[in-house]
């Protein structure tokens, strides 16, 4: 029997792409941010839903699609896993653009606001889809898609910059999804399914018979690793400062808060449900990803201490929190998953509370960036110094704060592994360093923008021109409300790290 | 296994290996070509490389294309071709399209701007107006 409930996959994704068109439609920017608001509102509501049902259940379903029966039709499918990502991006999206939405005024031509609203109406879609997507050549489409409206929302500035900054996207993606799809293509022909649990059904075949093992290290390293160039592992990360430093304050919150993880999801399931995390193992795939990872978190860090632009600081540190997914993912473990999948929540919910607060303070020095120009700020526009101070509490690990349970989740998951081996040394080594740095450059910012104006006087550009902000509501609300969002997931981890433990077994 | 059976082998694979050759082609030029232009004309050959492999895997030669015209006979998988390859092409072809468009816009905006369609000489000139 089906219950209600099982429909709920389909309308979210359905409902993003009607709200689309809908925009196309308006030609009213005021009109189609409303429109985007309310089906964000709306599909949280109902993914939140299907993620309550499911984990008082603690089982999945798979909802078809059309009238074919499965190894012919296309599936979606939601555990409570999926469901809970899904909730938190679609309010982590809404948030952003509440808490951007004064600079996208001032940043986009106002005939043109609605196309940013048709680009975030296809994001969520594809969010959503990859979310649920229990196919690999959908998942595939839907990752075109959010690259196309992913590169959108980065140019829709429209200066030198962001142009530039999109074109390098557009090829790292197209590296990206080309190794991608070549690896669909080869696993398809090799088991000839694109259905996850079909294609898996074949792999164990093949992996009991001990053939085809060279072409299944072959496949799961292209998969893989074109995931990962996609979501801005280490030496494929190249694009991303910039995009994230020059966009709007609203694409930056969310490139860095969901786009990237839109990539990492897809990539848990091809670990989790097309291979095993055994096959994984043996195939050695999961050792790329975790050296990486491992690199990625020094280096972000470390560029980041070097960085004076307030933007491409918190981007940097982008490309080191990304490192601790992908090291969370490496450990290939059940205790590393989950740590991957709180790590993806914790970072969606600062990064873009940074992200938005640090664009406050920019409109309060008059669209000055660097850090030096954003001193005393705080004093001037006290929520976003409080939003700012969370999130920068939060990335460097403080108690009581999302991110420090990322660190100890991922820590633990490390030292679970028992024997004293190289992935556990390097893992806890990674995570000091990388701390250490995180507090260097964070609590340095966070020091300098509550700083009082008049210690500075003897500056060489004089002190900065301070332009008077009308208070504005929905900036104070998104930023209270990632706040509070960052300190529940903080306070009451426990319970929520547990259930992504139990739910692993579920993807 | 000797040189004679590693060319058979290939003989059997021609279209398979003409794909992972073109792919190569066509990433290499992706990555290190610095002429926008040359980028956007090698992510082309990467796909169609893509496409190549699909098409020749999903093709049986000698069975029929997929479209029952005697409705009394059984369907069977030893008489028609699997049309889902084909199908994959297809979508592929539009994605890999609207990549290439997209990208073609792009460097139209930005020779535009900077009159060069060398990569690094853009980035040099847009650091230099770079405004903190």
């Amino acid at each position: 029997m089906h219950l209600y409930y099982e429909n709920f996959l389909f309308i979210s994704i359905f409902l993003s792409l009607l709200c689309g068109i809908l925009t196309t439609l308006l030609e009213d920017g005021r009109k189609s941010r409303r429109v985007t608001l309310v089906m964000l509102a709306v599909c949280a509501v109902l993914n939140g839903i299907v993620f309550v049902n499911t984990s008082i259940r603690g089982e999945y379903f798979t909802y078809a699609m059309g009238q074919f029966p499965a190894p012919w039709g296309n599936e979606v499918r939601s555990g409570p896993i999926e469901s809970l990502l899904a909730t938190v991006f679609c309010i982590v999206i809404g948030m952003s653009l509440l808490g951007g939405g004064r600079d996208l005024e001032e940043d986009i031509l106002p005939g043109k606001i609605n196309l940013y609203y048709i680009m975030m109406d296809l994001l969520t879609a594809s969010t959503f889809a990859l979310c649920y997507t229990n196919d690999m050549f959908t998942g595939y489409v839907f990752i075109e898609i959010m690259t196309i409206a992913a590169c959108s929302i980065v140019m829709a500035k429209d200066n030198g910059q962001t142009i530039v900054a999109t074109i390098i996207y557009l090829i790292m993606s197209m590296v990206g999804s080309g190794v991608f799809l070549f690896g669909v293509a080869i696993l398809y022909s090799i088991s000839g399914h694109l259905l996850m649990p079909n294609i898996m059904a074949s792999v164990t075949k093949m992996f009991t018979a001990g053939s085809f093992h060279y072409p299944m290290a072959v496949v799961a390293g292209m998969v893989l690793v074109g995931l990962a160039i996609k979501s801005a592992l280490f030496p494929f990360h190249t694009w991303l400062p910039t995009a994230h430093g020059s966009a709007t304050t609203s694409s930056s919150a969310i490139l860095s808060g969901v786009v990237l993880k839109g990539y990492v999801i897809l990539l848990i399931k091809v670990m989790c449900r097309v291979f095993t995390m055994e096959q994984i193992r043996q195939l050695n795939v999961n050792d790329i990803l975790f050296v990486l990872g491992i690199c990625a978190m020094i280096y972000g860090s470390v560029r980041a201490v070097r960085e004076n632009h307030s933007k491409k600081m918190i981007a940097f540190s982008s490309v080191a929190q990304v490192g601790y997914i992908y090291v969370g993912l490496g450990l290939c473990s059940t205790a590393g998953m989950a740590a991957a999948l709180y790590q993806i929540l914790a970072h969606a919910v600062t990064k873009s509370l940074l992200f938005i607060s640090t664009g406050g303070l920019i409109q309060t020095a008059g669209h000055r960036k660097s850090l030096h120009d954003l001193r005393g700020m705080a004093r001037r526009r006290p929520l976003a110094g409080i939003g700012f101070t969370v999130g920068a509490l939060s990335m460097v690990g403080l108690p009581l704060l999302a991110g420090f349970i990322t660190k100890i989740t991922l820590g633990q998951a490390a030292l679970e592994l028992g024997i004293p081996r190289w992935e556990m040394i390097s893992c806890l080594t990674a995570i000091a360093i990388s701390s250490l740095l995180n507090a260097w450059y964070f609590i340095q910012a966070t020091i300098q923008i509550w700083k009082s104006e008049e210690e500075d006087v003897q500056d060489e550009n004089g002190p900065v021109a301070v332009h008077a902000i009308s208070p504005d509501r929905s900036f104070g609300f998104a930023v209270v409300s990632l706040c509070v969002m960052n300190v529940v997931l903080g306070c009451f981890a426990e319970p929520l790290v547990r259930l992504l433990q139990h739910s692993v077994a579920l993807l | 296994m000797s040189f004679l059976q590693l060319l058979h082998n290939l003989d059997i694979n021609r279209y398979e290996a003409a794909a992972v050759c073109l792919f190569v082609i066509g990433l290499c030029g992706l990555m290190f070509n610095r002429n926008l232009f040359k980028k956007i004309i090698s992510m082309e050959f990467m796909d169609a490389a893509i496409f190549l492999f699909l098409t020749c895997n999903g093709g049986v030669i000698g069975h029929l294309a997929p479209i029952i015209t005697d409705p009394s006979a059984a369907p069977s998988i030893e008489v028609y071709t699997n049309p889902l390859p084909a199908g994959l092409v297809l979508t592929g072809i539009v994605v890999s399209v609207s990549f290439t468009a997209f990208g073609l816009a792009l460097t139209l905006r930005l020779y535009k701007k900077y009159h060069t369609l060398n990569i690094d000489e853009i980035i040099r000139k847009m650091k230099q107006s770079e405004e903190y």
